[in-house]
């Protein structure tokens, strides 16, 4: 166990480098200079050279390229180049946005996907089933930039009872804050709780048909301890690691949705980032964004081997 | 050897229709598919009004005899713009899945049948590539090389080599294994030859269903980075950029932003019924999970 | 079930928290564009100016509400007969945010630091006509420039030309600190920047006790801010689409001023085949400007037909110039030898009013068959692009600075254009000083331009206010890039 730990670790900490390396590289070919995007139109030429020295613009990409993995490594993410204060700083303000969105948005998938998945595998084949299921094939077809669009129209434009998109700031209290990003985290949700929903509908029919549940049903467990006490729990493999795979999809997601809803969070920043040629943020972002989705599913990789017990026992064949 | 795959394909194919015919999931999804398919080629020869031609004197017309759907803030027909983004939503499906299939499913065989090194660099690129958050990546390679339906249909198609790569080498290992292949290699049948009569037949079906699959993604994703404004460009109508323009105007003209959103979710959705139907019905008993048909 | 209950118990708790109304001391103005920092003197980006100028940091003298010269910092001055010295008296008492004193030493390190070798102020040329700048005792600056020049006192009201002190400078980027009636307060990046009232102000204090610039880039979500009375004030709105909807709201008035913003589809007059004056006088004629504003505008803008303000005093009609005519613009592309078509390539920055107006502008051009492809750019790329390599044919922009006609007279502009005869008549006007010669060569620029159909011009943005009723003082209009709070109250 420890070896296939320590052996994961070395392919996530290549894996991180390479991702460095091309992120990197891709930020090097991104026509526009910074320099000129801060100064602007009407920018003398001796001032745009004044301003590219002072932030080192001017020495040689590979001597850049290991001063930003060395200065990452030591925590030190950098100035950016628009807003002149350290990336760390930025990161850090967007993340109090784009963290509390991600969690609400996983913590509704789950609590709406769970328990219809189950639901639906134990009225399998029932209007329940169908019903449930029909649900969720539309989650999963309905863009969520679309279903946000269509929850604004509904409760800001029709209703007037939410504003439709801006974020007040944690200063004002937590539940404005929180209100704000409610819309945002249903529609970010939606499609992932779909998903999970099929998911878990299948794991929890397959652990069903397996031979041990049969074993405790004949043994004459009731039929609520048999489906919660050992084909729930054994059946949340699948959807974890579903679960983990999604993280990287919300993340992105929030890209989008941040948009719709105009919220101040890393997806916003660094799609502004993009458009400011501030390569330092986008740099930053993406690697640790990598690095969240590779650590996320690392995490995954174990819970999977504690949730399912063939795995645990050392035995199976998967 | 290989009459006995032939014979388990036969079968495995027989009373496909049969049995679809039997199917609402494959039957509903089928049905959307086609209608899409059939409004994107007419959309290809004919559409009620020209989507290029502004008529400003028009602009947002309710829903009339003339337009059915009402039109746009330039006064563009809204069902033309709908019939041409049909045409564009399933070019990009196309050219996204090629591009998966194309270069994913030689690698995955590849990776299948030449254990080692290759097949360790092929896994390890496709751990990299599915370590970045796809859409993200995609709005950077638009950024970089600029916005456009061929440089988005390419970043989103670059994430289904890794799809496709992993799945067709995943099915071929067990299909490598399988006595006939073993008996075809003993004999000394050239690779390429074994790739092509005996391993593609019997890796299809999963390629298809994930095909179907695959093809509604790229149409959520090309909608979304158009929609992001990093898509299909004007004067070219898209969904997703449909939907963009028309976040501004819904407080008077939500049509707008209903319609082309519900293009989106009703291709999508056929699409995704169409891969379960699919997968329903090329593989019965073993849903989900990659594994040949037994011989 | 569960969950969509708890929704709607969050929303309206929400909504009895924006509900509440207090005693009116504060204003929350939407700005379209977040500033990348706060120092007016050290970038070009017209966000800076909105937020801090006039309210954070002052100059020698400002622009008021009409584009006049007004005393700032500078209580008066005299200006010699031949035009070359200007001298001006300081106001006493004047103290920083930070309670340094601002005296003449200030001014010429405010000056000296723009004009330095290594300064990254973006508007060198304001100060490139100052020959010498001395301060004879703490209340008095003397300046004395090259040559005379017309719009000195105009141009020292700029936001680049404000007065800063040494001790601050160099983190005025991040704390601005001026000696305006409001100090900074605090900056969420992406979301506001909060100014609160300097009560150790020189002149009469500021009414409002606080400000806050929220930034909205997105027109959907600054509407929906509007509504929701997160937002008082959005000076420039960027959707014209829904002003109806402002209009027909009570809470709301829609008050429709003017800009400095040319917009203008402007042309690379070295490009092959719009050096031929034929082709560009063909665009000229394709053109529907009221297509346009309405398509595009939903209505908003006024007609231009050279690249001059129409509000300015100066200023003359020349719309009239190339009627729409697709017939005459056929005939001068079959003319220039473009009889079979013509491609063009039309960059595109982000705006809306570029966008939109260059989708209407296509299909017009279609129509006389000009087969322009639209490339949507960033503003880095169009800065790249266009603006330095000018690497393109046509790019739609808006030129906002004030009173800029002399760009066509700078070598190697990114038009590429180069007259002679506009050159000498712009040299001619940065000399004149009498009012009536100032105006009739003005005049002339104007008709050269169009003449010489350098650019579509197209129409001047309009300021399109969306103020909720009972906020009064502020700007209507926008003769420099500023959104002046120093007069705000609540009626």
């Amino acid at each position: 166990m420890l070896e296939f730990v320590v052996r994961r670790l070395t392919t996530l900490a290549a894996t991180l480098a390479v991702a460095a390396l091309i992120v990197f590289l891709v930020m090097e070919v991104l026509p526009g200079d910074p320099a000129e995007v801060m100064l602007g139109l009407n920018a003398q030429p001796d001032t745009l050279a004044a301003l590219r020295a002072q932030m080192g613009l001017d020495r040689p990409a590979p001597e850049r390229f290991v001063s930003w993995v060395l200065a990452f490594l030591s925590g030190d993410l950098g100035i950016s180049y628009t807003y002149d204060v350290p990336v760390s700083e930025l990161i850090g303000e967007r993340m109090v946005v784009t963290l509390p969105l991600a969690l609400m948005a996983i913590l509704f998938s789950t609590l709406i996907a769970l328990p219809s998945g189950v639901l639906s595998a134990m009225f399998r084949g029932r209007p329940a089933d169908t019903i449930i299921m029909g649900i969720a094939q539309l989650g999963v077809a309905v863009p969520n930039f679309w279903f946000a669009i269509l929850l604004i129209l509904l409760f800001a434009v029709t209703l007037g009872w939410t504003s439709a998109g801006g974020f007040p700031g944690f200063e004002d209290g937590i539940l404005p804050a929180l209100g704000a990003l409610l819309l945002p985290a249903i529609a970010l949700a939606l499609p992932q709780a779909a998903i999970l929903a099929r998911v878990t509908r299948s794991s929890v029919i397959d652990v069903l048909g397996e031979d041990y549940i049969r074993t405790a049903r004949a043994k004459g467990l009731p039929g609520g301890t048999v489906l919660w006490r050992h084909a729930v729990r054994n059946a949340l493999a699948a959807p974890l690691t579903i679960m983990g795979l999604q993280f990287s999809f919300l993340l992105a997601g929030t890209v989008i949705i941040e948009n719709v809803f105009y919220l101040p969070g890393l997806g916003r920043l660094i799609f502004q980032a993009i458009a400011q040629r501030d390569l330092i943020v986008v740099k930053d972002i993406v690697v640790l964004l990598v690095a969240i989705v590779i650590t996320v599913n690392f995490i995954v990789d174990i819970l999977y081997a504690w949730a399912d017990p063939r795995l645990r026992n050392g035995g199976g064949n998967v | 050897m290989s009459e006995v795959t032939a014979v388990g394909y036969i079968r495995h194919r027989a009373g496909f229709w049969r049995r679809a015919m039997r199917h609402p999931g494959f039957l509903i999804g089928g049905a959307i598919s086609l209608l899409v398919l059939l409004m994107a080629a007419l959309a290809l020869v004919w559409t009620p009004y020209p989507v290029t031609v502004l008529n400003i004197a028009e602009k947002l017309s309710a829903a009339s005899i003339a337009h059915p759907l009402g039109t746009d803030h330039f006064g563009r027909d809204i069902l033309s713009m709908l019939m041409v983004g049909a045409g564009n939503s399933v070019a990009v499906g196309l050219v996204a899945v090629g591009l998966g299939i194309g270069v994913g499913g030689p690698l995955g065989l590849l990776a299948a049948m030449r254990p080692g090194l290759i097949s360790e660099a092929v896994m390890r690129a496709s751990d990299l590539a599915f370590a970045f958050p796809a859409l993200l990546t995609a709005v950077m390679i638009t950024a970089i090389y600029g916005p456009g339906t061929m440089n988005s249909v390419i970043a989103i198609g670059i994430f289904n080599i890794p799809v496709f790569a992993r799945l067709t080498r995943g099915v071929s290992l067990s299909v490598w294994k399988m006595e006939y292949v073993t008996a075809a290699r003993a004999v000394g049948v050239p690779p390429l030859q074994i790739a092509l009569r005996y391993m593609l037949p019997n890796i299809a079906s999963p390629l298809i269903v994930q095909a179907t699959i695959q093809f509604a993604l790229a149409i959520l994703a090309e909608a979304g980075l158009s929609y992001l404004g990093l898509g299909t460009q004007p004067p070219q109508p898209s969904w997703g950029k449909m939907l963009h323009e028309a976040q501004t105007m819904l407080y008077f003209a939500p049509m707008l932003a209903i319609l082309p959103g519900a293009a989106i979710a009703v291709t999508v959705l056929g699409l995704n019924l169409l891969g379960d139907g699919l997968r329903d019905l090329l593989d019965p008993k073993l849903r989900g999970t990659a594994k040949p048909p037994k011989t | 079930m569960k969950t969509k209950l708890f929704a709607a118990a969050f929303l309206a708790a929400g909504l009895g928290m924006s509900g509440q109304v207090a005693a009116k001391d504060t204003l929350t103005l939407g700005i379209g564009l977040e500033p990348p920092h706060l120092d007016p003197t050290g970038g070009a980006a017209a966000a800076i100016d909105e937020v801090v100028y006039q309210n954070v940091f002052e100059g020698l003298t400002r622009i008021g509400p009409d584009g006049a010269v007004l005393p700032g910092l500078a209580k008066s001055w005299t200006v010699s007969d031949d035009g070359l010295t200007y001298s001006f008296k300081l106001r006493d008492g004047v103290r920083f945010h930070d309670g340094t004193a601002f005296d003449s030493a200030d001014v010429l390190f405010s000056i000296g630091r723009a004009m330095a070798e290594d300064s990254t102020n973006a508007q060198k040329g304001l100060f490139e006509p100052i020959a010498k700048i001395e301060a004879p005792d703490a209340a008095t600056v003397t300046i004395t420039l090259k040559r005379p020049t017309g719009h000195f006192l105009f141009n020292l009201g700029w936001g680049d030309v404000v007065m800063v002190a040494p001790e601050s400078a160099d983190t005025n980027k991040t704390k601005p600190v001026g000696t305006g009636p409001f100090t900074f307060d605090r900056w969420s990046k992406g979301a506001e920047i909060r100014l609160k009232r300097n009560d150790a102000y020189w002149g009469a204090a500021a009414k409002l006790s606080k400000v806050s610039f929220k930034v909205m880039p997105d027109a959907a979500s600054s509407a929906a801010a509007l509504m929701s009375g997160d937002i008082d004030v959005f000076p420039n709105f960027g959707a014209p689409e829904l002003l109806e909807q402002f209009r027909a709201d009570p809470r709301f008035e829609v008050v429709v001023g003017t800009t400095e913003g040319e917009t203008i589809l402007s042309m690379n007059n070295t490009s092959k085949a719009l050096s031929d004056i034929r082709v560009r006088r063909a665009i000229a004629h394709a053109i529907d400007r009221q297509a346009i504003i309405d398509g595009a505008m939903f209505g908003s803008g006024t007609p231009i037909g050279s690249h001059f303000a129409p509000h300015h005093p100066a200023y003359v009609d020349l719309t009239g110039m190339y009627p729409h005519d697709m017939a005459k613009a056929k005939a001068l592309l079959a003319e220039a030898g473009y009889a079979s078509g013509l491609k063009l390539r039309l960059t595109l920055p982000p705006p809306s009013y570029a966008r939109r107006g260059g989708e209407v502008i296509a299909a017009q051009l279609a129509a006389v068959g000009i087969e322009a492809e639209i490339i949507p750019v960033e503003w880095a790329q169009w800065l790249k692009q266009v603006f330095k390599t000018t690497d393109y044919d046509l790019t739609i922009v808006s030129h906002t600075e004030p009173f800029d006609i002399g760009i066509y007279a700078r070598d190697s502009y990114y038009f590429n254009y180069k007259s002679e005869r506009f050159n000498q008549i712009y040299a001619d006007l940065t000399e004149a000083v009498d009012p009536a010669k100032r105006k009739a060569l003005i005049g002339e620029a104007q008709k050269v331009l169009a003449e010489d159909s350098v650019n579509g011009f197209l129409f001047e943005l309009a300021q399109n206010g969306v103020w909720k009723k009972g906020i009064k003082g502020l700007w209507a209009n926008r003769p420099i890039q500023a959104n002046d709070v120093t007069a705000a109250y609540w009626e």
